[in-house]
């Protein structure tokens, strides 16, 4: 490698917004012909926005397939190609049906500080905006406050909370939210979960009793359990995503923080390793900032 | 577990060195390849990462490995050496300033965990006699205050949450409300921000002129992937860091972010953090983690924790027990309820030399099976406790009806203790004053 790369590299580490795209065509351009030390630049390039090594390997193979079939040596050629890998990657996960087919229940999971809260408030203002009638329920028992900020949520959002108090058993308020979403026939109703460590075993065991209460009590209700991940987190997500799923199987992933610099390669890693479908997409912290998941949209901002 | 997957790759890779006699440069470069990838799949930093490696190799290739006796030993010192030397030389403290109150600024991304760590680091600081007055300045997270004036309950800590909306005043005030009442040291808990938010960030810069603090601390989760890296160099250009809180250290993570951010931002990592729980702070020692990503243990924070937890005289009437081999299921459940005081058993036996998380995943035990262990044991006649080897069959059906648990569960106990006795041993061996050998040594 050389010097003039290293620098570039640094300086569009400054850069605000620097995506996957600028390094890629840097790249092309340095390299001209499509050759080994290109694809070692490209495999760091892809690792650099957290696809991981694995996930990496198989793009990289199945790239370097496509360039064989098409017997062609132009570099030029690259972006459409990968761009095309990682659509059809991306596309063979189908998502669950949020929109019809109510009423709904969505657990919303997650590991502390991926942004679950936020999150719910969005998704709510999002069925509010449907005129769909809404329940939010306060099962974050645990962190302090917790109840607080989803209150001052549901009233800004003039949605009506069922919650318990601070340290009360989350499986109870659980029953009490799925009952009272019953009663009232709304929906959605979204059940907060208090943030937790997917390697703590009694905090995930009681996850499953939450889980297991508001899945036994539906009704007519189908159930949706979504996983909240961080972008910038890295190759831990998929871990998180594993334990998860093992616990409460998991429907949809909720990525957020993509506002900041960020690439999100992990989504790719995700389709690949786990095949979990990503539903949603946070990009800011308005409530029009939370947006569905397209694989084309997804793969089209990557390349631009 | 902290960077417990990372050292089972280098222990891998450092096993398959032994095998040879000298290192070629092709082996080195074989082991520096699967460093690499342990590295990246670590989410240290690419940059990071390669600069690390050109750095061993030219090292590694030079004299010191190809005619070292024990090639294997070299690469390992040489990969530790360079590890610590990222991860910085020794634990530094915080800085007092000269004139009371002492003001610690906190800044970081949505969700790194300020607000947990604000009240960590002030029941820290109180417990080493000092007065801390806790700051809520994140006026924009809903209840964010609320959340830590219950945490200042929690720790019997004043909270000060100030009027209006503006932080930058509510900081000021905090500083005056700290010399009014005697407070010598004022924690200032920020809204969580994008690095790349200009207008929050001149906000942060706007608390930090108004109060000028003598410490400002990132604080980042240590699950953070390669981004880790853009984050702190913006805070750090903005702000000029004085040190980094690693969050989160009690999950999974091979913690890479932690290499990168030192590496880059050169500031030292001050404080881990693990846990939910107000005393789930540590200060940071670079050397121990060095040790821990090598697979080496982290054998002085375990005998550290012993040593405050178990009484010394237990201690060594334990020990004697365990090197003639008398260590019953009686001494199990008194050091079962020790090791539960120390902190998570995983957490505890990671820092055990050759333990893997694989051995580790049957002893993940709660404080309801420790319980039932309790009862268990308790239903053993004396002499049961005593020689376990007498347990047969049919024991086993009468201790299960008498504790009311299953009898798998007994078959389990009595494994989980012939297997702690092993671990007991190589834990006295340690204490004996010689380092266990390592299997890759």
């Amino acid at each position: 490698m050389t010097d003039g790369f290293v620098s570039r590299l640094k300086a569009s580490l400054t850069k605000t917004r620097q995506r996957f795209l600028a390094p890629l065509e840097e790249a092309m351009l340095f390299h001209k012909k499509i050759s080994p030390e290109f694809y070692e630049e490209l495999e760091e390039i892809l690792i650099a926005s957290d696809v991981g090594y694995k996930t990496t390997s198989l793009l990289l193979d199945k790239l370097k397939e496509k360039v064989k079939t098409e017997k062609t040596d132009q570099i030029n050629e690259i972006k459409g190609y990968l761009r095309e890998i990682m659509t059809a990657l991306l596309s063979v996960l189908s998502p669950p049906d949020l929109d019809t087919d109510l009423p709904l229940a969505l657990l919303v999971v997650g590991v502390n500080g991926v942004g679950k809260t936020t999150s719910i408030a969005k998704l709510a203002e999002y069925y509010k905006g449907k005129d769909k009638s809404c329940l939010l329920v306060a099962g974050d028992t645990f962190r302090a406050a917790a109840i607080d900020q989803l209150r001052v949520w549901g009233q800004r959002l003039g949605i009506d909370l069922i919650h318990h108090q601070e340290g009360a058993d989350p499986g109870a308020v659980a029953f009490d939210g799925i009952s009272a979403a019953n009663a009232r026939k709304v929906d959605v109703a979204i059940f907060d979960t208090a943030g937790r460590l997917h390697t703590k075993v009694n905090l995930m065991t009681e996850l499953e009793k939450v889980h297991r209460v508001v899945s036994q009590n539906l009704g007519e209700r189908r159930l949706l359990n979504l996983l909240v991940l961080d972008a910038t987190t890295g190759q831990n997500a998929l871990s998180q995503a594993r334990a998860f799923h093992e616990a409460v199987g998991i429907d949809g992933i909720i990525l957020t923080k993509l506002d900041g610099t960020a690439k999100g390669g992990i989504v790719l890693a995700i389709a690949a390793e786990l095949g979990l479908p990503i539903v949603w997409l946070g990009i800011g912290e308005q409530s029009e900032d939370l947006r569905r998941f397209d694989p084309d949209e997804f793969v089209k901002a990557l390349f631009a | 577990m902290v960077f417990s997957n990372l050292s089972e790759k280098l222990q891998e890779t450092f096993r398959r060195l032994r095998g040879k006699g000298k290192l070629g440069e092709k082996d080195v470069d074989e082991a520096l390849r699967q460093v690499k990838l342990a590295l990246l799949e670590a989410d240290v930093n690419f940059r990071v990462v390669r600069g690390f490696i050109n750095r061993v190799k030219e090292r590694a290739i030079g004299q010191e490995v190809l005619n070292s006796l024990t090639p294997g030993q070299m690469v390992i010192k040489i990969v530790h050496q360079e590890l610590a030397k990222v991860m910085g030389e020794k634990a530094e403290n915080l800085k007092i300033s000269d004139r009371a109150p002492s003001i610690y600024l906190l800044a970081g991304l949505q969700g790194a965990g300020k607000t947990t760590t604000v009240g960590k680091l002030g029941a820290f600081l109180k417990k080493q006699g000092r007065r801390p007055l806790l700051t809520a300045a994140d006026v924009y997270r809903p209840a964010a205050a609320k959340q830590l004036q219950v945490l200042g309950e929690q720790i019997d800590l004043p909270v000060y949450c100030g009027e209006g909306k503006d932080p930058v005043a509510i900081a000021a005030q905090a500083v005056e409300r700290a010399r009014q009442t005697q407070r010598d040291i004022v924690l200032i808990d920020t809204a969580g921000r994008l690095h790349i938010n200009e207008e929050l960030m001149d906000e942060l810069l706007e608390i930090k002129k108004a109060v000028n603090p003598v410490e400002i601390l990132l604080v980042v989760d240590a699950m953070t992937g390669q981004d880790a890296v853009t984050v702190a160099q913006s805070f750090n250009e903005k702000l000029g860091l004085t040190g980094l809180i690693l969050t989160k250290l009690d999950s999974d993570t091979r913690g890479g972010a932690a290499l990168s951010i030192r590496e880059v931002t050169g500031c030292p990592i001050k404080f881990i953090g693990t846990g939910e729980k107000m005393d789930g702070i540590e200060v940071f020692h670079p050397q121990r983690l060095a040790s821990r990503i090598l697979g080496m243990g982290d054998v002085l924070t375990l005998i550290e924790k012993v040593e405050a937890t178990v009484e010394a005289e237990q201690a060594k009437n334990l020990m004697k027990k365990i090197q003639k081999d008398q260590f019953t299921l009686e001494d199990f459940m008194v050091q079962m309820r020790q090791v539960q005081k120390m902190g998570p058993l995983e957490q505890v036996f990671s820092m055990i030399p050759g333990m893997k998380s694989k051995q580790l995943q049957g002893l993940a035990l709660d404080e309801k099976s420790l319980k039932h262990i309790e009862a268990i044991i308790q239903s053993m006649t004396i002499e049961e406790r005593r020689t376990p080897q007498i347990i047969n069959a049919s024991r086993r059906k009468r201790i299960a009806r008498g504790s009311g648990r299953p009898i798998q569960e007994v078959n389990r106990l009595l494994n989980q203790f012939e297997q702690s006795k092993k671990m007991m041993k190589q834990l006295g061996n340690i204490g004996k004053g010689g380092f266990p050998k390592l299997p890759f040594m």
